[in-house]
């Protein structure tokens, strides 16, 4: 039987929680023979080649292409899971939603301390999507099945979730890898 | 000009013995006499009452009468409530903005207008109503609205603006107002001549103990919503420990749809404040508080004289009708518009000047109330019931209304009906003779209680209203067939958002989340899972708040989810596609789309 597929994206995210899912060291032997990895920076496929059995959501939205990126995993995978407070909640990403997208911009692009723009434009190049009016939680534009909090959620997290999901197992993990006070 | 609010903000500290307590009373004189309670006037307060500044500006920004910033010489409260706005108050807050050239929560650039929303102004059988300052306008159109302002620019002076006088003490010159009191049905026990001083004589004739007895006999429950024996809630407070003790009339009536105590206090003052003395005389107090909300500021002036005739009569102060040893004195506390503030602990907090936080429950005020000493919180209609009790007697109090919850009941109707007003009915009354009785018969739906009561559909009009079944504040709410009900749950939701105090999750953060989530459903873009998540939210709510307000602010959506499931179940659908249907890319990259100067390529495919 082939093995269930597994997507990962990191969105609004710093890449921290790939890091951490990296993290589980020498399991990631014993998770390549669980399963494939489609789409994901981890093995750079960049479409989706199939239908997936798990896809994992870092970041939350904060461009358009976020949100199409976003529903293409909605699209492909059978259970969907925020990991990550910035995928959760938005994040450190979302500071920003208190301040109007202008001034977003224009810190960005023309005043910001190291910024060097002598044409005193914001960019419009189709390489740099549209920016949301704010930065949304994932659960927001699509369906979320699961949420693993943490920033990132510890290796172990990530770890036991995916186990338990892949062997048909309810996810059930103990305290300590969802407390973080 | 500074030399001028240092010492002018001393003299009012002064005048309340630079007390900690008054805070309230300082913080107001302070707001009307300059507009606004500044950041230096704060600062002037604080060392005067001996208190840190940031107790002041807690108690500044709490309360919606008060603000830091200045307001407009003359603020228009508009009420922004359903009844109002079945009433046709958008028109007239479009008439108010036109007008005076700016929006609502602004000020008029010259400093002279402000013009805010208000929580329902307890004038909802003439709305739509709003307050000019104190002055309540009543049966608004854009005419009249267009009229206010223009007469107002002439002369800024709000009381100018009451060209007919109400009915009944209405037009008594201390109150001078155009309002109403629409009394349509008058019962036995509350709306009865009245014999001043009567019932005290007869009460100072019993011991207190006896007092309390015909209380209790009386079967006499609290008028205020929850319904707790009185009789028992006086005896706890006398067999407390403690020598001050202190009887508190809860005022406030801020519930939504409630307007009873305003015409209760307009023309039957005297049997409240006689209800107080004959508690103070049962429960052993010697000191009374009638706490009003500041939206009836317009009747003190009126009620502080009728003290002054009391304590002249020797119905108040020392030695009460010669009674040797029982004295007795009322003062009257103005709130500063909040309506958590009805609910009892949050009144004490307020009456003792500090923000209207509710306390943890037990102790109970029968135990460690205002100043921390044994209180009693009662309802104006209920003291004015002690009273009718003490002139003709317990038997001829329960002989009305049924075995559980026995008397009169006075409600105040409002809504879709032909004469909305102050009805007083037994206790036992069916929704639908109610109804019937002030020409709602054709009404979809009825809020019973006010927003934190409950959405009656049709199929249950032969319920009755008591303790028992459909227990009631006084609010019956009345909803024609062109109406939403779950619009109206929405600015009920809305209400309460507001008005929490903020001290709680699950009432601060939830009811903004049940409001969210209902307002998907109205427009159409929810799910049956949304159905099950308000139900398990509201439900959250409900036993996790610590007061009053968090534990029935769910009530709107959790009873037309009950009585109006049917409504619901149209309006939302199962989707399979997995996206979020309240998400709209087009209007989340629109703003880039103009600042960036082109076309998303994924929000228009
Ligand atoms: C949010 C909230 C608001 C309330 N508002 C009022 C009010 O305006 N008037 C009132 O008499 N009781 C109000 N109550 C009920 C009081 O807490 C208290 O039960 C009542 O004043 C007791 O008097 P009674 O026993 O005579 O009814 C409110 C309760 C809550 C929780
Ligand atoms: S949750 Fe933390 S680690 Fe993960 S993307 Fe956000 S900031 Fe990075
Ligand atoms: S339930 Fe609401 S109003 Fe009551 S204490 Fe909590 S936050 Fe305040
Ligand atoms: S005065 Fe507007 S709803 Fe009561």
């Amino acid at each position: 039987m082939a093995k269930p597929k597994v997507a990962t994206t990191s969105l609004a995210g710093c890449f921290g929680c790939h890091m951490s899912l990296l993290d589980i060291d020498d399991r990631i032997l014993k998770l390549v023979e669980l399963v494939d990895f489609d789409k994901s920076p981890v093995d750079d496929i960049k479409e989706f080649t199939g239908r997936c059995a798990v896809g994992l959501i870092e970041g939350g939205c904060c461009n358009e292409e976020n949100v199409k990126v976003l529903r293409d995993f909605r699209a492909h995978c059978d259970i969907l899971i925020s990991v990550g407070d910035c995928a959760i909640m938005g994040g450190i990403p979302a500071m920003r939603n208190g301040i109007p997208l202008q001034e977003c911009y224009a810190e960005a692009y023309l005043k910001g301390p190291t910024v060097h723009n002598p044409s005193g434009r914001i960019p419009n190049d189709p390489e740099l999507p549209l920016l949301l009016n704010r930065v949304y939680p994932c659960h927001e534009v699509v369906k979320i099945d699961y949420h693993l909090p943490g920033c990132p959620p510890p290796a172990d997290t990530l770890w036991e979730a995916l186990v338990a999901l892949l062997s048909d197992k309810p996810v059930q993990l103990p305290y300590e890898l969802v407390k973080y006070d | 000009m500074s030399d001028n609010l240092a010492t002018v903000v001393r003299d009012i500290c002064r005048k309340y013995g630079r007390e900690r307590g008054r805070l309230m009373d300082i913080v107001r004189a302070v707001q009307e006499k300059f507009g606004c309670v500044s950041g230096p006037a704060m600062d002037l307060i604080a060392k005067e009452v001996g208190v840190r500044r940031v107790q002041v500006a807690s108690v500044v920004t709490f309360y919606a009468f008060l603000s830091e910033q200045p307001k407009g010489q003359v603020v228009i409260r508009l009420c922004n409530d359903i009844i109002d706005q079945m009433a046709g108050a958008p028109d007239v807050a479009r008439a108010f903005e036109e007008e005076l050239g700016i929006s609502f929560g602004q000020t008029t650039p010259d400093g002279k207008f402000s013009l805010e929303y208000a929580a329902c102004i307890g004038m909802c059988d003439q709305a739509p109503a709003a307050l000019v300052n104190d002055v309540p306008v009543t049966e608004l159109s854009t005419d009249a609205a267009r009229r206010i302002v223009r007469d107002l620019r002439k002369h800024m002076d709000p009381s100018r603006l009451v060209h007919r006088l109400g009915d009944g003490n209405n037009a008594h010159e201390l109150v001078h107002a155009m309002v109403m009191n629409n009394i349509h049905l008058r019962g036995p026990v509350i709306f009865t001549p009245a014999n001043r001083g009567e019932a005290i004589r007869k009460a100072l004739a019993m011991t207190p103990a006896e007092v309390i007895r015909a209380v209790k006999t009386s079967r006499l429950r609290g008028r205020g919503g929850a319904g707790f024996p009185t009789g028992m809630k006086w005896e706890f407070t006398r067999a407390a420990p403690g020598d001050r003790k202190y009887i508190v009339c809860n005022a406030d009536e801020g519930e939504p749809g409630t307007f009873k105590d305003r015409v209760l206090l307009t023309e039957l003052p005297d049997r409240v404040f006689a209800g107080m003395t004959i508690a103070g005389y049962a429960v052993g107090a010697a000191e009374g508080i009638l706490y009003l909300r500041a939206e009836y500021a317009y009747l003190q002036r009126f009620l502080e004289d009728l003290l002054d005739k009391r304590r002249a009569e020797n119905l108040l102060g020392q030695n009460i009708c010669g009674k040797a040893g029982f004295n007795f004195d009322i003062r009257i506390q103005m709130g500063a518009g909040a309506y958590v503030c009805g609910e009892e602990t949050a009144l004490l907090s307020s009456a003792e000047g500090s923000r209207g936080d509710p306390k943890n429950r037990p102790p109970f005020p029968a135990q460690k109330g205002y100043l921390d000493c044994p209180t009693v919180v009662n309802n104006v209609e209920t003291l004015a019931c002690v009273t009718k009790i003490l002139e003709a007697g317990p038997a001829t109090f329960s002989e009305h209304g049924s075995p559980g919850s026995t008397g009169t009941k006075l409600l105040s109707i409002s809504g879709d009906c032909k004469v909305p007003g102050v009805f007083e009915v037994p206790f036992g009354i069916k929704l639908s003779e109610v109804l019937k009785l002030a020409g709602g018969e054709d009404a979809i739906a009825v809020q019973v209680g006010g927003a934190s009561g409950q959405m009656i559909a049709r199929e249950e009009f032969g319920r009755t209203i008591c303790f028992d079944d459909l227990a009631t504040g006084g609010s019956v709410m009345i909803f024609g067939p062109e109406r939403n009900v779950l619009e109206v749950a929405d600015k009920f939701m809305e209400f309460f958002v507001e008005e929490s105090c903020g001290y709680c999750t699950p009432c601060r953060v939830g009811n903004v989340l049940l409001k969210e989530r209902l307002e998907r459903v109205i427009a159409g873009q929810g799910e049956p899972a949304d159905l099950e998540y308000l139900q398990d939210l509201g439900q959250t709510i409900k036993t996790m708040s610590r007061c009053g307000l968090g534990q029935t602010s769910a009530n709107p959506v959790l009873t037309t989810l009950k009585n109006f499931r049917a409504t619901y179940n149209a309006l939302v659908k199962k989707r399979t596609d997995g996206l979020q249907p309240a998400f709209d890319l087009g209007a989340a990259v629109g703003e880039a789309e103009t600042i960036i100067g082109r076309k998303s390529e994924h929000a228009h495919a």
